[in-house]
């Protein structure tokens, strides 16, 4: 793949560094990410991975924009209310760099899905809002042996680890297994601040960028946590579980199916 | 005896199992917490026989469901 003048110019910014140059510009543009969730962490995930030149990027979500995604969802604008989430956020990231293919998948990611969306991609951003699909990913790539990026936030909090086959822990060895439903605060009933979604969703397409491009080290075995109060990143080394139903020894859970509560959810069925 | 938790230090009663210090932190979901000693997971049926030792560094990790 030769570089046209617009695209040179276009991520000089990029090819300038010894991390990326030529080499992993066109890894990059040869790329593909699949984002779920254009929502808060979806959005500026999708934008600078647009902006990035990342060539195939896949954007799954089943709603329409509300008003009160707006505090958040920058990819998303006053007038897109009512409109899907994935169209609008398409036409953004294509006014940014029509040289991106965006896929969109206007639909609720699930067990029956799963597998075949993310066999299309070579990384996976997870930018969901709720434990089910936070397990189902989880669970689906570790099956198909996908790269994929975790994150969570709530209030003034975010966290995020990446999960590389094979090398250190999934989020089940974190987490075995979902909490109850309403045992911990949503968003929505505990509030989040907008620019946290912006800071985790940046740090997720910079693990995809890094992931893409092979450069410096991913968050492999650490979980990255962040308070916006006390401004303070902490690096929580997390080891895999030997026991872990998904990615442990004698694994359980063989196939990906949707947890809806923990308590039907710790075995392999729904 | 001192502990390291969540990266910082400080006193705690010698002897003290996983049990009393998620206690004694206050965890806010102490049923839906993980946590980690010297870098190594503590079962969740472990927390009251896992007695901590000078200078151990503990670790609570908590879900964060949210991203929309």
């Amino acid at each position: 793949m030769a570089f046209s003048n617009e695209q040179l110019e276009r991520y000089s910014r990029h090819i300038i560094l010894k991390e990326i140059g030529v080499k992993g510009q066109k890894r990059l543009m040869e790329g593909s990410v699949l984002i779920i969730g254009a929502g808060g962490l979806g959005s500026p995930a999708a934008l600078y991975l647009a902006a990035a030149g990342v060539g195939r990027i896949g954007v799954a979500d089943a709603d329409v924009v509300e008003i009160s995604n707006l505090q958040r969802q920058v990819i998303h604008a006053t007038p897109d209310v009512g409109v899907p989430k994935v169209e609008s956020a398409r036409d953004k990231m294509n006014a940014i760099n029509p040289d991106v293919k965006v896929e969109t998948f206007r639909a609720l990611v699930d067990g029956e899905n799963v597998m075949e969306l993310i066999s299309r991609y070579d990384f996976i951003i997870d930018g969901t809002d709720n434990f089910g699909a936070k397990f189902l990913i989880n669970d689906a790539c570790v099956i198909a042996k996908k790269p994929f990026s975790h994150a969570g936030i709530l209030r003034f909090q975010g966290q995020l680890i990446t999960y590389v086959p094979g090398e250190g822990p999934c989020y089940r060895c974190l987490f075995p297994a979902p909490p109850p439903p309403d045992a911990i605060p949503t968003c929505s009933q505990a509030g989040v601040i907008g620019a946290m979604a912006g800071v985790i969703g940046c740090l997720q397409a910079l693990e995809a960028v890094k992931y893409l491009a092979r450069a410096g080290k991913l968050l492999t075995g650490v979980l990255l946590t962040y308070d916006a109060l006390t401004m303070e990143f902490r690096r929580v080394k997390t080891p895999a579980r030997r026991n872990c139903a998904v990615c442990g020894v004698d694994a359980a859970i063989t196939e990906a199916v949707n947890c809806v509560a923990a308590p039907v959810c710790e075995g392999i069925n729904i | 005896m001192k502990l390291t938790v969540g990266g910082n230090v400080k006193e705690y009663k010698e002897g003290m199992t996983v049990g009393e210090l998620i206690e004694a932190e206050d965890v806010k979901t102490p049923m839906y917490v993980t946590v980690s000693v010297n870098d190594e997971f503590v079962e969740s049926g472990d927390f009251a026989s896992t007695t901590l030792n000078e200078n151990d560094t503990v670790e609570f990790l908590y879900f964060m469901g949210g991203g929309r």
